[in-house]
């Protein structure tokens, strides 16, 4: 591998996916795997490429020796302020073996210390309200695209930047948790909105990321992001105990499906939706979207993740499973969406983002037009030259992102195995070739000898 | 300047689009602007299943000029004989085969000529069809 490769590194992008250095082994799984193409292999270890990184977390799923890792907030977070709100996930309810209600899961989140518990359901129902009004009454580029996976956001920033007027510009239902919730304690209990912290339990590294640099918004209500891997073993010793009864006002079924693809599109009353999870999938019917494929949608769901939240990489139970409890837990729940019309009038407003979501350029070229079309010539001159079997030997996904870490001066020709496999076998020959002549011509006399000399000793070796 | 030619086969319905994502991609690294870029791949994408599903095969041409990107579609056949019905929104000879996989809305030409600056038509039964997009940068 090439020593000292350039490769672009920029504090400026916050990421929770991280790379563990002294567990990396180099291979190249998350390599492949790396819908963005955000990762290389250099000296033999992976590096994660910040600009082109979106948090989906693809690579911590399939990594083998559990290398890559999500930063998030320790549970002792919730010290930071006075007061404690827990905002659990819908999926974190689908998480613990057994038949448990909702009930007995926020019950358990209560004896983690914290002094309220405001479902991100709820906050799921008033934004499927606002998306819903929004559906009915503007006129909007379709279909509208969901804005609640993080992941698909900073994707469509990166590949699909076409698209990003059609994403809906209302917060997720995190952010409208987390507001509403505090909004609610401080009415309450009379206290003022700078003593209360509220705390996402995750399921997604993508989460932290939005938390810590958002977007469409200057800051985050959230003050914290705990992973639900780390309050599980807790928690599920809780639950088994049993709960004292506690009064909160409980999300629906509206909300909770929210966790599951396909709930968000029929929250928010979308006559015809298109669901997609798994981020490859996506990733092909953005493409069919940006290709005027689909005249007739009016929303389109995007999860990054393979059975959405439920399947986030900080989860604890197979997604499959995690969804058939999901389904009980959804037929416990309230049916219709509780009345709150009152509150729901007064957030959507609130809830819309405050900045545009800005394209990411990444995928272009730097440097004036004419700089810009030279590269992209030179890029297409490397490609022509490598073998085209795009096998990830050389640390880069792709033959193309080969000839483009080439370009940009961060790899080299020979990164390429099978090039310098051609390279050494030419060397090889020249080398025999070589010999061949010098043993042919005639040496100087001295030399001579020590040649005769050398090869009787080999031929002795031989005969032993 | 930049001038790219990509063959497309008739009928190859699992190949279809590879050549606009090509240009898309290409797109990107240089840094076309997204709604032009929008417009772009609609026309590309439209002719090259033109390609695929109507013609004997074919390329398209992604060039840049000053000012301007240029894309065109030609192909071996058969020819279009009456233009101006092809070009009439909703109308198109697709067979059933293709129609059930989606395609067929018979809004394809109508769709590159209102999405290009510029828009020509060419075609001689028995010979081949030429169209010619081009887009102000
Ligand atoms: N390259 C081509 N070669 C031959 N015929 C074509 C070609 N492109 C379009 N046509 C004819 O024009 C008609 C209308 O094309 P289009 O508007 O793209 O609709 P569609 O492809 O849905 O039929 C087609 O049904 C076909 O008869
Ligand atoms: S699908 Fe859910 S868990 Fe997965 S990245 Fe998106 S928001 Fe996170
Ligand atoms: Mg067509």
């Amino acid at each position: 591998m090439k020593e000292g490769s350039a490769l672009p590194k920029n504090e400026t992008y916050y990421h929770s996916v991280r790379l563990d250095v002294e567990k990396c082994k180099g291979c190249t799984i998350c390599l492949k795997h790396c819908p963005t193409e955000a990762i290389r292999i250099r000296n033999n270890r992976a590096t994660i490429l910040s600009e082109r990184c979106i948090d989906c977390g693809e690579c911590i799923k399939v990594c083998k020796h559990h290398a890559k890792v999500a930063v998030t907030d320790p549970l002792d977070i919730i010290h930071k302020k006075r007061y404690a709100i827990a905002l659990p996930a819908p999926t974190l309810y689908a998480q613990f073996p057994g038949e448990h209600k909702a009930t007995a899961i926020i019950a358990a989140l209560f004896r983690l210390g914290f002094d309220d518990v405001f479902e991100v359901a709820r906050g799921a129902e008033v934004v499927s309200y606002a998306i819903g009004k929004t559906l009915i009454s503007q006129d909007r580029t379709l279909p509208v695209i969901s804005s609640a996976c993080p992941a698909i956001v900073r994707m469509i920033q990166i590949n699909f930047p076409s698209l990003i007027e059609n994403i809906i510009d209302i917060v997720s239902p995190m952010e409208a948790a987390a507001k509403i919730a505090k909004e609610e304690f401080a009415r309450k209990h009379g206290v003022p909105a700078q003593e209360i912290g509220a705390y996402f339990i995750t399921p997604c590294a993508a989460k932290v990321t939005a938390v810590r640099a958002p977007i469409g918004q200057e800051e985050s209500y959230v003050d914290g992001v705990i992973s639900i891997l780390d309050v599980y073993t807790a928690m599920n010793a809780f639950i088994k105990e049993g709960f004292e009864p506690f009064e909160i006002d409980r999300a629906s079924a509206v909300g909770i499906r929210w966790a599951a693809p396909g709930g968000e599109a029929t929250a928010v009353g979308s006559r015809n939706a298109l669901c997609v999870d798994g981020i490859e999938n996506v990733m092909r019917v953005l493409e069919q979207i940006e290709n005027n494929r689909f005249d007739r949608l009016d929303y389109f769901e995007g999860l990054a993740c393979v059975n959405g939240c439920l399947g986030g990489p900080l989860t604890v139970e197979n997604a499959y499973v995690a969804k058939n409890r999901l389904n009980r837990i959804i037929k416990h729940a309230e049916q219709k969406k509780v009345n709150r019309t009152a509150i729901f009038e007064h957030a959507q407003d609130t809830l819309r983002m405050t900045k545009p979501i800005e394209p990411n350029n990444v995928l272009q070229l730097e440097g004036s037009i004419f700089e810009r079309l030279e590269k992209a010539e030179r890029i297409e001159q490397v490609l022509a030259s490598l073998p085209g079997l795009d096998c990830g030997s050389c640390g880069s996904p792709t033959c193309r992102a080969l000839a483009w870490d080439i370009v940009h001066g961060d790899a080299s020709e020979m990164n390429c195995i099978h090039k310098l496999n051609e390279r050494i076998s030419a060397l090889a020959s020249q080398m025999i070739e070589l010999e061949r002549s010098t043993r042919f011509s005639s040496p100087q006399e001295g030399e001579k000898t020590q040649l005769r000399a050398k090869e009787e000793s080999s031929h002795e070796a031989f005969r032993v | 300047m930049i001038k790219e030619t990509y063959p497309v086969k008739a009928g190859d319905m699992t190949a279809a689009g590879d050549v606009s994502a090509r240009i898309k991609r290409q797109m990107k690294q240089l840094g076309i602007s997204a709604p032009i870029m929008r417009r772009i791949s609609v026309c590309t994408y439209e002719a090259e299943i033109n390609l695929v599903i109507h013609s004997l095969g074919g390329e398209l041409t992604f060039e840049i000029m000053p000012g301007k990107i240029l894309v065109c579609a030609r192909d071996r056949g058969p020819g279009i004989a009456d233009i101006d019905k092809a070009m009439t929104e909703g109308w198109s000879t697709a067979s059933n085969e293709v129609r059930n996989m989606g395609f067929g809305a018979g809004m394809g030409l109508p769709n590159m000529k209102r999405n290009a600056d510029e828009f020509s038509i060419t075609s001689q039964v028995g010979v081949g069809t030429e169209i010619s997009m081009g887009f102000l940068i």
